[in-house]
């Protein structure tokens, strides 16, 4: 008993499309009920801005951008990132993720799926937690931007929540953990003493292969009581 | 000062991983960088008529279009760089480099290639079957030595077998023991089950992205890589250059589980494009490629037969697996399942009988705990069933199985260095409370019901025979120089930590060099198969006792007397009789450039490997230079035995279950850093529980489409799938072929975590065997209401 494939591949299709419809994937932020925007308003948002071929563009996993009308959008944007303004060329389709990593040199924020899966990418907006792989640059003008790079203290001091990952051993392989350690300052801001559970329901939209989150859940009860 | 083993320190690359100062493949740049796509296969197997990337290469920045036929060409079974025979969907045909990943992406989608479909299967026993399909032109299994081979069974070997039991027909494998028949006839009890462990992926966090260029006839290549050293030469091969040639960069990994741990084909790609193009080239690998082609576990078919004595005790197994071996050489899971059986129950007899069948399915390699964590997840629920039928306790008959030091090892029944997984039950037992907790099984709250569990796994852990390499520089520091890699254990760290320990010095006076080619480091073994603890710390040893050697000849020369008159503390070399005779280690290290010869590193011993000749030749005269092949005795097997305890609370309706708590124990020998080891032994648990209810591969036996390329659909395990609480223990005795009595440990902390939560949800619903991993939430629904489960016995790839 053969199988034959049937000659119907589509030889074309850009990349590999998941069986799913990924507007289903469902909320960005991974705090759920906070200001976040939905994988639906993020999709529209591409598509309402048009997709631009240029020398400086990137694939989003999500983000399959195609020859199209010419964008209308600023492309010359203000950032403020990490307390800085920095003056960037951002494309219509880009994500933040892309931005930081590729055009402000930020490469603490990491990629581990590009389309709102593992948390690898998260950075604070006004404080929340957010996947940046699954927003657009565009919409976080005027927004206060922090990455992985900006939580030490101008003195070089770093922040309570990294020290407490250092004293209970947090990482293993440590590429989810930029995206750990957001989640967590973004816990401990909105809740400085959260019970065991909480955190974990706080902190679970950061996947960890390496299984560290015994380590790091034992970090953030550290910072927590340190009163980070 | 010294006393540093045992004890926990800040590991250097951890501060890095918390500020983002720790760089990966892909957070590195270079000025012109291109960017590279790949074009996969669409279907499960094919052969490439003819490409047209004419109209791609007229898109204004596209830059090259690079084909199978322009790079080193695999021998089969080996996984190819790039193909014109896919097989299976997602396998790399041809990759394009462009001014800009869009650019790249979209030639890609002008290219025209022309595909043949062939025969294809995601069922080893559909391809076993007499005119079955092959998974690859010219064959559908890989022996040992003979490479790609084809295998047929017969009608009758098919027949033979009742309905649900796996057939066995001719192995390509096969291996025993003791008397098989006197041993099932001495038993009281023999059960005869068929299983089936689902194939999974690795899904590191970090995909395999990789970029590369070229300098003065150098290649550059910044790889995703579990190891360093030990990559080397199978990396240069891939971009067709000399070893010598090629400086590898692998600081740090984002996981590879097995999937990294050496050099693989596509690692390769930007370095030809960069070659092809004259421009460094970035490939980032996005997560439904790393579904494809970042490697996976092979999934079993098989079958097993143990005999018990009333008591318990193992009289004989029989034990048949077939393994779903992915289209390339896969890697051996099915030998190393029965060696784990051997040591974990010490059965008096045995055979083993096995063969590989190729499927059209991802590549296969090594995952934490190859063959010997499917095997504790398959056949640790059966112990238990055997425990139920004799009146057994659940531990009681596994210490009575588990093996000493004088246990073998094998279908040669080889010796081992060290077991003590008795030790590390009953240490488990007493910690979890395993008595009490027992009582509660059964007990129910609502819906709810409560189970316990037990498990154990083995893994091989350590290997003998590397160098190593130090220097005790002007500066007076201590350099340790390891060419091991960087997983994410931080055992690259604790094992240079023996070095200082030996020389005595304070560990903030201490520089591990490490993580790129370039910095002269020794040969060594690779960061897998939990080798590193028991392999490193003898290297580190070797070449700090050599560094202690010369420190005493040198004193002896210059303040007189004979080498034995002399001693080390606190960073000098002093005379025994009169300590205020002596020489700073900094002292020590300008007398030795001074020297020469064996003291700087200018003449090196004749056994060491070229490539530590070269990196302690390029070192010559900045120091004193330690160097030494391992050649400390090593008699045996080194085994890293782990028991886990688990109990849950299962949801009779819903099919849920939340696990309560759970308590790894390690025989790791002496433990060299507590903090790590207690990240591995749960970091360990957390992808056991998901191997043993979350993952597995998903495909369409029609089209062999995979329906598993998102970690949503291939479910590693959340902070929501991990108890809140997580427990650990070591049995902490030295292992007797170890300078400072360690052996490796990361593995089968996996299967014993796996084993025991089976093993509870076994027990919840009463001695249910499912005979089948993962055991996922319809099926515990299912058995719990006696429904029949919606897969067939011998069923693959199921949804
Ligand atoms: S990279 Fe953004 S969620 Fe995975
Ligand atoms: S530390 Fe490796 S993925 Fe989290």
């Amino acid at each position: 008993m053969t199988h034959m494939v049937p000659d119907l591949v589509d030889l074309t299709a850009p990349t590999w499309s998941p069986p799913h419809d990924l507007a289903e994937v469902g909320g960005v932020g991974t705090l759920p009920g906070r200001a976040g925007m939905s994988r639906r308003d993020f999709i529209k948002g591409v598509i309402a801005s048009g997709a631009v071929v240029s020398g400086t563009a990137f694939l989003g996993g999500c983000v399959r951008p195609t020859a199209a009308a010419q964008g209308t959008v600023e492309r010359l944007v203000s950032l403020n990132v990490n307390g800085q303004v920095r003056r960037v060329d951002v494309l219509p389709q880009e994500t933040l993720a892309m931005t930081l990593r590729y055009k402000l040199g930020l490469t603490g924020t990491k990629l581990g799926c590009d389309r709102a899966e593992c948390g690898a990418c998260t950075v604070l907006i006004d404080d929340v937690n957010y996947y940046s792989c699954s927003t657009l640059t565009h919409r976080v003008r005027g927004r206060q931007i922090t990455t992985v790079e900006g939580l030490e203290s101008p003195s070089g001091e770093l922040h309570p929540v990294q020290q407490a990952f250092i004293d209970e051993l947090g990482p293993q392989c440590g590429f989810c953990t930029p995206g750990q350690v957001m989640s967590a300052v973004a816990l401990l801001k909105a809740n400085p003493n959260p019970t065991r559970e909480e955190a974990r329901q706080a902190m679970s939209g950061n996947l960890c292969r390496c299984g560290a989150y015994d380590h790091y859940l034992n970090s953030i009860m550290r910072a927590a009581a340190r009163g980070a | 000062m010294a006393d540093l083993l045992g004890k926990n320190f800040v590991p250097p690359d951890v501060i890095g991983k918390v500020t983002g100062r720790a760089k990966y493949a892909e957070d590195f740049r270079a000025d012109g960088m291109l960017f590279c796509r790949l074009l996969l296969s669409p279907m499960p197997h094919g052969r490439v008529r003819s490409i047209d990337s004419s109209e791609a290469l007229r898109i204004p920045g596209v830059v090259a279009v690079l084909t199978a036929d322009e790079v080193p060409s695999i021998p089969a079974p080996g996984n190819p760089i790039l193909t014109n025979e896919p097989c299976y969907v997602g396998e790399p045909i041809l990759a394009v480099a462009a001014i800009s990943e869009t650019i790249a992406q979209d030639a890609i989608a002008r290219i025209k290639v022309d595909l043949e479909p062939l025969p294809f299967t995601v069922d080893p026993l559909e391809s076993l079957r007499p005119g079955g399909p092959n998974a690859r032109i010219g064959g559908n299994t890989v022996i040992r030595r003979e490479g790609l081979q084809e295998v047929k069974w017969t009608a009758e070997d098919f027949a033979a077998a009742e309905d649900g039991a796996l057939p066995m027909g001719k192995p390509t494998t096969e291996w025993s023991y003791g008397d098989l028949e006197s041993g099932f006839a001495d038993a009281t009890l023999v059960l005869d089950e068929t299983f089936v462990t689902a194939g999974h992926s690795h899904h590191s966090m970090e995909p395999r992205s990789a970029m590369a260029y070229w300098q003065n006839g150098k290649c550059y290549l910044h790889g995703s890589c579990q190891s360093q050293s030990s990559a080397v030469p199978g990396v240069a091969r891939y971009v067709g250059i000399e070893p010598e040639n090629l400086v590898f960069v692998a600081e740090n990994c984002g996981g590879g589980f097995g999937s990294k741990g050496g050099g693989y084909p596509i690692m390769s790609i930007p370095a030809h494009m960069a070659k092809k193009t004259g421009r460094p080239v970035m490939m980032r690998i996005s997560r439904a490629e790393e579904y494809f082609l970042g490697s996976a576990r092979p999934g079993f078919q098989g079958r097993i037969k143990i005999g018990f004595r009333a008591d318990g005790r193992i009289t004989a197994v029989d034990l048949y697996i077939v393994q779903e071996n992915g289209p390339y050489s896969g890697f051996s899971d099915f030998t190393s399942a029965a060696g784990a059986v051997s040591i974990v129950y010490t059965p008096l007899a045995m055979r083993f009988r096995g063969i590989r069948v190729l499927t059209n399915t991802p590549p296969r390699g090594a995952q934490r705990g190859p063959g010997q964590n499917q095997i504790a997840a398959a056949v640790e629920p059966l112990i238990d069933k055997a425990a139920r039928q004799l009146d057994l306790d659940r531990v009681a008959i596994r210490r009575i199985n588990a093996p000493d030091n004088d246990s073998r090892y094998g279908g040669n029944q080889g010796p081992i260095t060290s077991a003590y997984l008795r030790d590390a039950l009953d240490l488990g037992a007493k910690r979890f409370d395993w008595e009490s907790r027992k009582a509660q099984s059964g007990r129910r709250r609502g819906s709810k019901v409560m189970g316990v569990g037990v498990g154990q796994a083995f893994h091989s852990a350590g290997s003998s025979g590397f160098d190593g390499l130090v220097r005790l520089a002007p500066d007076g520091k201590l350099y340790i120089h390891t060419g091991v890699g960087n997983l994410g254990t931080y055992s690259y760290g604790s094992t240079s930590r023996v070095a200082a320990e030996v020389l005595k010095c304070r560990w903030e006076n201490c520089v591990i060099v490490r993580g790129d080619s370039s910095r002269h480091l020794p040969w060594n073994l690779g960061q897998f198969g939990s080798n590193t603890s028991f392999t490193m710390t003898r290297t580190n040893y070797a070449a700090a006792m050599d560094a202690v050697r010369k420190l005493k000849e040198i004193a002896a020369r210059d303040l007189g007397g004979s080498p034995d008159d002399y001693d080390i503390a606190n960073e000098r070399v002093f005379a025994r009789s009169n300590p205020s005779r002596y020489l700073t280690y900094a002292a020590a290290a300008r007398r030795a450039i001074q020297l020469g010869g064996r003291f700087s590193g200018r003449e090196l011993p004749d056994d060491i490997n070229g490539m530590t000749r070269a990196s302690a030749t390029a070192l010559a005269g900045t120091g004193l230079i330690g160097v030494a092949k391992d050649n400390l005795e090593r008699t045996g097997t080194v085994p890293a035995l782990a028991a886990g305890f688990v109990q849950i609370e299962l949801d009779l309706e819903t099919g849920k279950f939340e696990i309560l708590d759970y308590l790894g124990v390690a025989d790791c020998g002496t433990v060299l850093h507590p903090q790590s080891l207690a990240n591995q032994v749960k970091g360990g648990a957390v992808m056991g529980f998901g191997m043993a209810t979350l993952e597995r591969h998903i495909y369409d036996p029609h089209y062999g489409l995979p329906e598993v390329i998102g970690l949503h659909q291939a479910k590693p395990p959340s902070y929501m799938d991990t108890p809140l609480n997580m427990q650990w223990d070591a049995v902490n005795k030295a292992d007797p072929q170890n300078p400072v009595g360690a052996k490796g440990i990361g593995e089968p902390l996996l299967g014993c975590a796996a084993a025991a939560l089976l093993c509870a949800i076994s027990d919840a619903l009463g001695g249910h065997y499912f005979n089948r991993t993962p055991v996922v939430t319809d099926m515990i629904i299912n058995a719990a209401s006696a429904k029949t489960q919606s897969h067939k016995p011998l069923q693959v790839n199921t949804a």
